[in-house]
């Protein structure tokens, strides 16, 4: 390795990568919007979450820079936290409403 | 001596708290002895300071008291100045205004506003003392402001009668409108010389040449600020109409003390009139003017205190001339002796009106001779005064207003007599008409006739003796005497009156004849009021007979007032109509109503955001994401 970056990174241009992050951000970004299951809202959350995970590991990558690794360690701890304490709330939203579709969700209306 | 300037200012204001504040917890008794013993305090201390300018021991200087105004180069203090020409005016204030206390003592008896009635008369005589005192003309417009609102208070005593709130209204606006003339003037002044003092201004004003064209703008303006006050054309309305006061305060302001503030401010800047010989014409001219108008309409009155009233102003119209030929000594004499006989046919009106419960109509008296001797004798011997017989103290200063005029235009002084020739008649036809001859009021009247107690007598005594010997302080050189009057306050006339020594003298045989020339007139006119009133009884006519031309035109006034209405009130009432449907209705409240709408509109069309739906308000949260990192950007 001539300047520390690996082969396997010269090859393949950083482009793809920042093509795939996006496309699965927008993926993420879409299931929250228009699904109604709230399991499957959260899923898509931790897809954009995951989405930008893999962009930061990515560029860390190529430029040879350990901080963004780093800083992908605290998003997924952070993820994890508040996953906990989301699937808490949904627990606690089926006790209320027996029922895990975010339309029956509307009592603050005007 | 600066003790005694507070103590005489200080005690009427006191005498206003403690009758204000207590009025219906003091007694009458206490009321009315307070209200008077403070005004006697400090005429007692104004004589004491006359003495001390007579003897020299009192120093003519400005005592300032604090500074009021400190803004700039602008320094206003608080100073009074009592001087030969103050403290004369102090003491007619306060001997006046003691007497006319003691009579509303009587007066006022059985009237529920009896505390509050004093405490006003005290904050008057505390506002005039004011204005006389002060050393510059700031305080001389707050005492001017202050009477003229004690002039409101007192003309609406009776309050609840929508009549009398009218006139009151009436003259306080009427003298506003003189008011901004007079600070027109005030802020000419200042931005000519830069001062407002007394002293200062009038030092600078000796070295502009005459006929400047700022002086003559600070007169005319001063002159139309004492027009409001001092009830001469175009602003005289208001004074018959303040006649809806009980009469002891007509006889203080309007005879004896307010409408001469305009007097005594002519006279205390005489050296800027002096310089601007176009104001004084205008107002030996609106002086004359409104003498013989005003004498015009009190022929025919039906009312006591109109004619009065109509009287006043006439006989101010006479002081007004005087000062425009030049005679500010006459017209100040002319003003001391019209305080006493003035205030004495207001208090004698009074005394009449109390005799006959309340009527006013001279029609329906007569014959109160027998029944009100003192009145009678006292009221004639005012008669006398106002006539200009001798030796009664109107004679001495008509006389020398007269004499004035002479000098100055022999055509202005022919109208002049002819204006006394009408006072002489209508005193005496108000005279006879009154006392003489048969009563014709009705029996309920006859039977409570009465003459009025010694505390409403008394001071119609001493105010007759003043009327009879107030004369002798300024007899003319020409008939032996020394002008003692004349001659005191020379000092204060110093500068005009060096200017108007070219004015030519009148010889001593030249004076003869205009007395004597003054004198057969007024007897003759009042022997031909006799002739008509008493021998042949004529009575003025009832309201439904048809009148003949000229007493129907001066029994109404000229239509002054319905003029007035037509050219003045009507467009002011119709201007603020226009503004109330045209401009606030559809304009300001339009626009203040408007952003109410907009604002409940607004908040109805917002809260459709709230869907309740999870989803929109995701979808809500990426939107704005999206925008922020769009501005970004495009930034």
């Amino acid at each position: 390795m001539e300047n520390g970056i690996s082969t396997i990174t010269q090859i393949i241009p950083p482009n793809f990568y920042l093509i795939l992050s996006s496309l699965l951000f927008c993926i993420g970004i879409i299931g929250v919007l228009i699904r109604r299951n709230i399991i499957v809202v959260f899923m898509s959350i931790e897809l954009m979450l995951n989405a930008s995970n893999l962009l930061m590991v990515s560029f860390s990558s190529y430029r040879s820079d350990g901080a963004a690794q780093v800083f992908v360690f605290f998003s997924m701890v952070v993820a994890a936290a508040e996953v906990a304490v989301g699937l808490a709330i949904i627990v606690m939203i089926y006790r209320n409403i027996h029922s895990i579709d975010i339309k029956e969700l509307s009592k603050l209306k005007w | 001596m600066n003790q005694l300037i507070i103590f005489i200012l200080l005690l009427p204001f006191l005498g206003f708290i403690i009758n204000g504040l207590g009025a219906k917890k003091i007694s009458r008794n206490l009321a009315g002895i307070i209200g008077s013993g403070t005004v006697l305090a400090s005429f007692i201390l104004s004589v004491i300071a006359f003495n001390g300018i007579l003897q020299g021991s009192l120093p003519s200087s400005p005592v300032s008291l604090f500074t009021w105004i400190e803004a700039g180069n602008l320094r206003i203090p608080f100073s009074f100045l009592v001087d030969r020409l103050s403290v004369l005016m102090m003491m007619i204030i306060t001997g006046v205004g003691f007497l006319i206390h003691v009579y509303s003592i009587g007066y006022m008896k059985e009237d529920d506003g009896f505390g509050k009635y004093f405490s006003y008369l005290n904050l008057f005589t505390f506002s005039m003392l004011l204005l006389v005192m002060g050393s510059n003309f700031v305080v001389m417009f707050i005492g001017w402001e202050g009477v003229g609102l004690c002039s409101y208070l007192l003309i609406g005593f009776w309050f609840k009668n929508n009549a009398y709130n009218n006139a009151a209204s009436k003259a306080f606006i009427m003298n506003r409108i003189g008011d901004l003339g007079f600070l027109l003037g005030i802020f000419l002044i200042y931005h000519t010389f830069g001062t407002l003092e007394y002293s200062a201004v009038f030092e600078k004003a000796k070295m502009l040449p005459s006929g400047d064209s700022t002086l003559l703008w600070i007169t005319l303006f001063l002159f139309i600020g004492a027009t409001g006050k001092s009830a001469q054309i175009p602003l005289y309305t208001w004074l018959p109409d303040a006649m809806a006061g009980p009469t002891p305060v007509s006889a203080l302001i309007h005879a004896a003390t307010m409408v001469t503030a305009g007097i005594y401010m002519i006279v205390r800047s005489n050296i800027m009139f002096t310089l601007a010989p176009f104001t004084m014409g205008i107002i030996s001219i609106v002086g004359l003017l409104t003498a013989l108008t005003a004498a015009l309409i009190a022929i025919s009155q039906t009312d006591i205190k109109k004619v009065l009233a109509y009287s006043t102003v006439s006989q101010l119209g006479y002081m007004f001339l005087a000062l425009g030929v030049g005679g500010y000594s006459a017209a100040m004499f002319h003003l001391m002796t019209h305080a006493f006989f003035k205030a004495l046919l207001f208090l004698g009106a009074g005394s009449v009106i109390h005799a006959m419960s309340g009527e006013q109509d001279i029609r329906n008296m007569g014959g109160l001779k027998k029944y009100t001797p003192i009145t009678f004798i006292t009221f004639f011997t005012a008669c006398l005064a106002i006539s200009g017989i001798p030796p009664f103290s109107g004679f001495f200063s008509k006389d020398e207003i007269l004499a004035h005029v002479y000098e100055s235009n022999p055509i202005l002084w022919i109208f002049a007599v002819i204006g006394a020739m009408m006072t002489a008649f209508y005193m005496f036809r108000l005279l006879y008409l009154v006392f003489y001859r048969d009563f014709k009021g009705s029996d309920k009247q006859l039977s409570h006739l009465h003459e009025s107690p010694y505390v409403m007598t008394i001071p119609l005594i001493v105010l007759a003796i003043l009327s009879f010997a107030g004369g002798f302080i300024n007899i003319p050189e020409s008939l032996g005497g020394t002008a003692a009057f004349k001659h005191y306050l020379d000092p204060i006339l110093e500068a005009s009156n060096q200017m108007h020594s070219s004015i030519n003298e009148l010889s001593h045989q030249a004076e003869y004849v205009l007395m004597a020339i003054s004198i057969c007139v007024v007897v003759l006119s009042i022997l031909f009021a006799r002739q008509k009133y008493y021998v042949r009884g004529e009575e003025p006519a009832m309201e439904k007979e048809n009148l003949p031309m000229m007493v129907r035109l001066t029994r109404n006034k000229f239509y002054i007032d319905e003029i007035y209405e037509a050219l003045v009130v009507k467009p002011i009432h119709l201007f603020g109509d226009f503004l109330l449907r045209f401009i606030e209705k559809l304009g300001i409240d339009r626009l203040v109503n408007g952003i109410g709408n907009s604002v409940i509109f607004s908040s109805k069309n917002a809260r459709l955001l709230q869907t309740g739906n999870t989803g929109f308000y995701l979808f809500a949260m990426v939107f704005g994401i999206i925008i922020i990192l769009l501005f970004n950007l495009i930034r």
